[in-house]
């Protein structure tokens, strides 16, 4: 591990001012904010991240899990997955959030990790986590190993010829189908960014994850009210039953009235280079009976423009399956 | 500090005494890159404790406080130290152990704040001031803490290397949401894997522990 200034702030507004001295944005950069660890420490030991300052944030005021006035949620940065996912108005309105953070990790890994850390949470790819192999992500221009090597748990949609990482979060992918808000302070404002705008796909810098910019701070994060009527469900399939990251797994928000489907929202993971909502699954879906004929055409949307590598092709059929069936049980419930 | 500083002298260096000394230039080397200054003025209120802390005295290393297992414990880190080298090296609390080092194995599991976590994952100074409980703070051979004796009663363990960090993990589920079943347990023990395959042995103990508790 290189050295590194240990800092912490008495304030948000240090943090962000001694963060927005970083030449570049939040991920990979020269000064960083820790809070649980469970993501950074264990890339600064690979030497994946080097920063020269850290910045822990770990004692702002910035975890506190509480209801909004409009009757939707707001979510501290630093609030603990465990916390999140086991609090009573998330249990009992946003159960798909509550379900997907216990599906991710282990209990202990979430005691520690927080909602801002895994917003920003980096791929589990095997050649962006090695500095002897070849990564644009990691160090741009060098090429991309994963394309022609071991690629099998790796993304199908929003890839591009420079990198096809997919990102590990699972709470992401619920709070894309919530329609999730992040809230960030910044040097010179504060920013209220909808989760679809948040996440840049790949292209030519995958070095570029998110629209951060540099001292960007995130403080919490809001959800809209909860959608009265509605079914939520994640569904997370992998190589083992418990602790590993999602092969395919779908965030589902769907309302079903008179037998045909009202609303729905739904989101991917493990296939994207992105947590990849699919408007294209939603509109097939909204107005249709809501029968098993229609998710598969909903599921078939989704998939539509995949594009399989070398070992991962079995993860088109998976994500439809997964979907079709998380439509299924959620609106059978 | 160590038990054994008493049992062997300088010509007699037990393993771990090598390790530690050779360690401890190989570090020195590389600190001398680090600039203290901001750390030691930010790193906590334990700064006057520099002086009389335990730990390795080189350049750049940060004082803190840990409260470990009820005592308080002044100790001086390097900044990149996890809480779990800081246990096992600072303080010579071995009982902890150092599994795959990257929060995928819970051998490292200790309890911070009454919450179990991976110190692997963990920099000790971001614990400044937070009470640390380990497997040396649950039982003595005398007394062992119901879960250790459950353990022995239905051989939870085979080689014992991942032993404390379940006998951790299972004391913390105790008071975590959990389902009665053990299915319930298995998915909430996931984060501490067992090379021995002793997994069964381990929810039965599990399950006495909650039944009588």
């Amino acid at each position: 591990m290189h050295t590194f200034e240990f800092i912490r702030p008495a304030d948000p507004a240090a943090a962000v001012a001694t963060a927005a001295q970083a030449k570049t944005a939040q991920q990979g950069a020269d000064v960083r904010f820790v809070a649980g660890g469970t993501t950074l420490v264990d890339l600064m030991k690979l030497n994946v991240e080097t920063p020269a300052r850290l910045i822990d944030i770990n004692r702002l005021p910035l975890d506190k899990i509480e209801a909004t006035a409009d009757g939707g949620l707001k979510i501290g940065a630093t609030a603990r997955n465990s916390d999140l996912a086991h609090h009573p108005t998330v249990q009992q309105d946003y159960a798909v959030l509550s379900q997907a953070l216990l599906s991710g990790a282990s209990a202990q890994l979430r005691n520690m990790a927080t909602t801002a850390g895994n917003l920003l949470q980096r791929t589990r790819c095997m050649y962006f986590r090695d500095t002897a192999m070849p990564c644009n992500k990691r160090e741009p221009g060098t090429g991309c190993s994963a394309i022609t090597g071991s690629n099998r748990t790796l993304a199908i949609l929003g890839t591009s010829e420079h990198c096809i990482a997919s990102n590990p979060s699972d709470m992401c992918v619920a709070m894309a189908a919530l329609e999730a808000t992040i809230h960030v302070q910044g040097l010179k404002a504060t920013r209220a960014i909808p989760i679809g705008d948040f996440y840049l796909l790949p292209a030519n810098t995958p070095n570029r994850e998110t629209v951060l910019e540099p001292g960007d701070l995130i403080t919490h994060v809001t959800l809209p009210p909860p959608i009265p009527g509605s079914k939520q469900l994640y569904l997370k399939l992998r190589d083992r039953a418990s602790y590993e990251f999602a092969l395919a797994s779908a965030a589902v928000v769907i309302t079903v009235a008179g037998g045909k489907v009202t609303r729905a929202r739904i989101a991917l993971g493990g296939v994207g280079t992105k947590p990849w909502r699919s408007r294209e699954a939603e509109t097939a879906l909204v107005g249709q009976p809501a029968n098993d004929a229609n998710f598969r055409k909903a599921a078939e949307a989704a998939l539509r423009d995949a594009k399989p590598q070398s070992e991962n092709r079995f993860k088109i059929e998976l994500a439809k399956r997964c979907l079709t069936h998380a439509l299924k049980t959620a609106t059978t419930a | 500090m160590r038990d054994d500083d008493t049992q062997s002298g300088p010509s007699d260096p037990t393993r771990r005494e090598f390790l530690l000394t050779t360690g401890g230039a190989a570090a020195a080397t590389v600190i001398a890159a680090y600039t203290p200054a901001h750390a030691s003025s930010t790193a906590g209120p334990s700064g006057s404790a520099a002086a009389t802390a335990d730990g390795p005295n080189i350049e750049g290393a940060v004082p803190i406080t840990l409260r470990i297992n009820g005592k308080d414990r002044q100790l001086r880190v390097d900044p990149r130290t996890t809480l779990l080298d800081c246990l096992r090296e600072t303080v010579a609390l071995t009982g902890t152990k150092k599994g795959c080092d990257h929060g995928q194995c819970g051998a490292c599991t200790v309890h911070v704040n009454g919450r179990r976590v991976n110190s692997c994952l963990s920099l000790a100074l971001m614990h400044d001031g937070e009470e640390i409980t380990t497997i040396e703070g649950l039982g003595t051979p005398d007394g062992l803490h119901p879960m250790q004796a459950a353990f022995v009663a239905h051989d939870g363990y085979q080689c014992g290397y991942c032993t404390s960090g379940q006998i951790m993990s299972a004391v913390a589920l105790l008071k975590e949401p959990c389902g009665p079943d053990d299915a319930a347990v298995k998915e909430l023990m996931s984060g501490n894997i067992c090379r021995c395959g002793a997994y069964a042995n381990i929810v039965a103990a599990i399950q006495q522990v909650r039944k009588n508790t």
